[in-house]
């Protein structure tokens, strides 16, 4: 679900089809820059309850999605 | 009892830094300070001083006012940059404009105008001989910007807005926040040659963690406006105008499209002045006026955030 979400999000955000964001993707692939994953961050929080401040380690999709999950997991 | 609006003014330097000069100065580009902070030019200043440039601002404001500097009971004005801590930038305003009432400056950075609205407000109530008050927002941020540093050089700017406040009931209601701490954004003060100071301190220029600014910007910008248009029982189409602090062209649209409105509805100007601190708010609302899209009897909402954390909103009927 966050995963998908996540995809959804930044399909949206970068005009890109969904099915050529994976896991792997980079965010700065996509052009994404920090203040992009602050707004994104601010979705998830709204969207999962969780409180999260994006860290620039977390530059994939992978890494993200890995710590949304742990953050809503522990929530 | 509070106040109306009678006058605005504002001042920015001649000197007009594009883009492209920037780029001339740190690793950056028209294409991305455009696209990614919505500024295109902004003025900086080469000779002037920040209360010269306020007191040009408060001349503005006076005749935009049909008043004379006989007629202003107190000049308060908001400065992070003036070239003195004493006196005052609003002492010096008062000395150019030849003015003999009382004046005193207060610091609550970004969103400083609306708290001179706010202490205006209290001195009209404190005061009931008072009639009018000057309040300046001005500033020379480029002097205490570090211009190696991409991420804040490209943002700020230099000018000056005023506003001449005559005893009225316009200003509706206000919400004021603060969220004390120096670690999302400070300004340090040099710290001087004293002997027995032994703490190092961090270059007196401006410090700004970029991501967290964004999240406490927007929050406040969404909670503040909810919170008023709720406890005074309108909705947004009530607002003709939301005059926000001209920060980054991004804070503004992320703002309108989490409180769900037109982003229409947000003056901005950010793109011919970058962030004059103090000042933006003044300026905004001084264009929107010469604009002729703001028409006496107006309910409009300013917004402000900045270092503190401060931030504030109120509600005003122009």
């Amino acid at each position: 679900m966050v995963k998908e979400k996540i995809i959804a999000m930044l399909a949206e955000a970068t005009d890109t089809d969904a099915a050529e964001i994976t896991m792997e993707t980079k965010f700065s692939d996509l052009g994404i820059d920090s203040l992009d994953m602050t707004e994104m961050a601010m979705d998830l929080e709204d969207e999962f309850s969780i409180e999260f401040t994006p860290s620039p380690e977390l530059n994939t999709v992978g890494k993200l999605v890995e710590a949304v999950e742990k953050l809503t997991a522990e929530a | 009892m509070s106040f109306r609006i009678m006058g605005t003014g504002m001042y920015v330097p001649p000197k007009v830094v594009t883009n492209d000069d920037l780029s001339q100065i740190v690793e950056t580009s028209d294409e991305w300070i455009s696209k990614r902070v919505g500024i295109r030019e902004r003025h900086i200043s080469e000779t002037e001083f920040t209360s010269e440039m306020g007191a040009k601002a408060a001349k503005a404001a006076l005749e935009d006012a049909g008043c004379q500097v006989e007629d202003i009971d107190m000049i308060l004005s908001a400065s992070v940059s003036g070239e003195t801590s004493s006196p005052s930038t609003a002492c010096m305003i008062q000395h150019y404009l030849g003015a003999t009432c009382p004046a005193m400056e207060l610091n609550a950075a970004c969103a400083a105008f609306l708290y001179l609205l706010e202490t205006a407000a209290a001195y009209f109530a404190l005061h009931q001989e008072y009639q009018k008050i000057l309040v300046v927002g001005c500033e020379r941020i480029s002097g205490i910007l570090d211009w190696s540093d991409r991420s804040t050089c490209v943002i700020f700017a230099d000018g000056a807005g005023a506003a001449v406040l005559e005893r009225g009931s316009n200003y509706l209601d206000s919400i004021c926040n603060v969220k004390g701490g120096d670690d999302v954004i400070k300004i340090p003060h040099d710290i001087g040659c004293s002997p027995f100071f032994k703490r190092e301190q961090d270059t007196p220029y401006i410090h700004m963690q970029g991501q967290e600014t964004f999240k406490y910007a927007v929050n406040s910008i969404a909670q503040d406006i909810t919170t008023l248009l709720e406890r005074n029982h309108l909705t947004i189409d009530d607002i003709a105008w939301i005059v926000p602090h001209q920060a980054n062209l991004r804070i503004i649209d992320f703002s309108s499209k989490r409180l769900g409105i037109d982003p229409k509805k947000m003056f901005v100007n950010i793109e011919r002045y970058g962030n004059t601190s103090s000042a933006s708010v003044p300026i905004a609302l001084h264009e929107l006026k010469e604009s002729g899209q703001l028409k006496r009897g107006d309910k409009i909402i300013l917004v402000a955030f900045g270092g503190g954390l401060s931030d504030m909103a109120c509600l005003l009927e122009y």
